[in-house]
């Protein structure tokens, strides 16, 4: 595993860990399909299955990690949702689409910046 | 949720409309959205706004941006709404303190490491400012002179963002400049640089009492431009409301820094006889800028080489000819301009240009001749009230080294015979002799019966239109007022048939 995917994975392991402690059960990790690969899918106390997409950066130089996701990327999100929940047999769940922002900064601290329903 | 709202304006010609601007930051992806018509211009603001922002040591908040500016039907165009928007951001942060709504306006345009740049048409936004019942504008440093021109509105000039910001948190107000007091330095062109030339110059006169249009015909080089240039330096100088107006005009086309601010000066605008019907009347694709017609509101519209001309760009003097403004439609939509000026042309005899006296040395056929000034059309000519044939000064003339009047002289009898103007016409909605209506004209504004009767007779040998019928009477009065006659007798009257005929004037 290469540098970028060891931080990749990192700042999901710290999502996941952030969502366990909030009572999210985590549905699947690293979903991939043709067409994209979905972070997290995680479901709530109530029933609402979430899919999370995580930006992990090491610095804020290159702006804000939020802002890697352009609107081209919202609208794959978007279709990876509803592969997934075909996939699984889940239609008729409810469903939204979150974003982690996680910034590692130096002596392993993790900071997060998580929105709900970004889309 | 962060909520923020100011104001700012937004101009449809000279017209200026309140544009609130809303700012909402939310939780979501970051973006910006602008709503509300924005053209291109505008939409670049994103940019410029945040890279101004973090170039003053602000923030940009890293959420969803949503900008939006009512009216939302309106169009808006340009860059002045870089700094209320920056203004508005930073207030739904809660890094300054939120306005009082109907307060305030910004008007500015950011450059990238946040100082604030000049824009167009300050003068007009302020004043509609003041209409609206704003105490405050914060304006570009460059633009204060422009603004400080309305009364009864506190002016504040930035140079930066960090200027507005330092102001809007502690109440310091930037470094003032000086006053402008209204310029009332005098025309460098003077009516004692031409030599000879008396018709012409009584001809001047009665058309500056009068307000009528002029046409210069004569060879070249026998000083038609030179007696143009000259005009506004015998015209009355502009009133305090008339300055403002003009002075908005040019601000809107950018023109202020070619004319002195706050001039009493009646502007002079000479378009090339090469230019074209949007450059003369105005246009443009995006915001509608006034022309040359508009340019000359107040002051003088000169046309040298008229004949050169195209013909539909002459013809477009027509409409503001006839109503004194000027109705520009775009798909953006459509606006008008204040046009009330003194037409003058000027126009040589013929295309080799040496007809005149016993026209020896022309080398032109009789056809070309005729065919030269028939390029003006007859409805255009027909609203020109005097002709004014120019020639060489004589020999004497020339070898004199007295020099002629000098404007102030004959600017104090212009404004001495508009006196007795302005008392006649009070009540009525005209202020010039050119400008009486004809049924006015018939009624209340005859000359004496002797004048009445000269009029008929020539009306009679078919020498004299209806049209021209009123005009002679309007010049007539202005030939009374310059004497101080109370009616036209029978010698302006004739002088007035003469002055629009071209002929010699009487003794």
């Amino acid at each position: 595993m290469g540098t970028k995917q060891l931080i990749g994975a990192l700042g999901e392991d710290f999502v996941a860990k952030y969502l366990v402690t909030r009572n999210y059960e985590i549905l699947d990790r690293n979903w991939r399909i043709r067409e994209g690969e979905i972070d997290l899918v995680a479901i709530s106390e109530l029933g609402v299955v979430v899919f999370i997409e995580v930006k992990t950066r090491t610095s804020v130089s290159f702006g804000h990690p939020l802002e890697a996701i352009t609107r081209e990327k919202a609208y794959r999100l978007q279709r990876l949702a509803l592969a997934w929940l075909t996939v699984h047999h889940k239609w008729g769940f409810e469903y939204r689409i979150d974003a982690a922002a996680v910034l590692i900064s130096k002596g392993e601290k993790f900071e997060i910046d998580y929105r709900i329903a970004v889309l | 949720m962060a909520l923020a709202l100011a104001s700012t304006v937004s101009l449809t010609g000279l017209i200026g409309n309140i544009i609130d601007v809303e700012v909402d930051i939310s939780d979501g992806l970051p973006g910006y959205i602008l709503l509300g018509l924005p053209d291109a211009a505008l939409n670049e603001s994103k940019d410029r706004v945040r890279a101004a922002l973090v170039n003053s040591g602000e923030s940009w908040p890293n959420k969803k941006v949503t900008v939006s500016l009512s009216p939302a039907w309106l169009p808006k165009s340009g860059s002045a709404f870089d700094l209320p928007i920056a203004i508005t951001l930073l207030m739904a942060q809660g890094q300054v303190p939120k306005d009082e709504v109907g307060k305030c306006v910004y008007l500015g345009e950011l450059a990238l490491d946040g100082q604030v740049r000049e824009v167009r048409g300050v003068l007009p936004a302020v004043l509609a400012a003041k209409k609206s019942g704003f105490i405050k504008a914060l304006v570009p440093f460059k633009n204060y002179a422009e603004a400080k021109c309305v009364s009864g509105i506190e002016i504040i000039a930035i140079e930066s963002l960090r200027d507005a910001l330092h102001y809007l948190r502690n109440g310091e107000v930037p470094n003032f400049p000086e006053q402008i007091a209204i310029s009332d330095s005098d025309y460098f062109l003077d009516l004692c640089d031409v030599a000879g030339q008396v018709g012409a110059r009584k001809a001047l006169e009665i058309a500056a009492i009068g307000g009528h249009h002029l046409l210069f015909i004569g060879p070249p080089g026998t000083g038609k431009t030179m007696l143009a240039e000259r005009i506004p330096s015998i015209l009355p100088p502009l009133s305090e409301e008339s300055i403002l107006e003009v002075t908005a005009i040019h601000s809107i086309a950018g023109t202020l820094p070619d004319r002195e601010l706050l001039s009493k000066l009646p502007p002079f605008v000479a378009p090339h006889h090469t230019t074209t019907a949007p450059a003369m009347i105005g246009g443009g694709a995006h915001a509608i800028r006034p022309g040359a017609t508009s340019l000359a509101h107040q002051g003088v519209l000169f046309i040298d080489e008229a004949p050169e001309c195209a013909r539909g760009v002459l013809d477009s003097l027509r409409q503001p000819l006839e109503s004194g403004n000027v109705t520009i439609s775009r798909a953006v939509g459509s606006v008008t301009y204040p046009a009330r000026f003194m037409l003058v042309l000027a126009a040589n005899p013929c295309p080799c240009g040496r007809f005149s006296g016993r026209g020896r040395s022309c080398t032109c056929t009789q056809i070309a001749i005729r065919r030269y000034l028939q390029r003006l059309s007859g409805p255009l000519l027909d609203r020109i009230d005097i002709r004014v044939f120019v020639d060489s000064p004589s020999r004497i003339e020339m070898a004199s080294d007295e020099l002629g009047e000098s404007s102030a002289v004959v600017r104090d009898r212009v404004i001495a015979a508009r006196a007795i103007a302005d008392e006649r016409f009070i009540g009525s909605n005209w202020k010039l002799n050119s400008q009486i209506p004809p049924s006015e004209l018939r009624k209340r504004f005859r000359a004496e019966k002797m004048g009445m009767n000269f009029l008929h007779t020539e009306l009679d040998n078919e020498r004299l239109s209806a049209r021209g019928f009123h005009k002679v009477l309007r010049i007539s009065w202005s030939i009374a007022d310059s004497k101080g006659h109370i009616i036209p007798n029978r010698d302006d009257v004739e002088s007035a048939f003469r002055l629009r005929e071209g002929m010699e004037l009487l003794a």
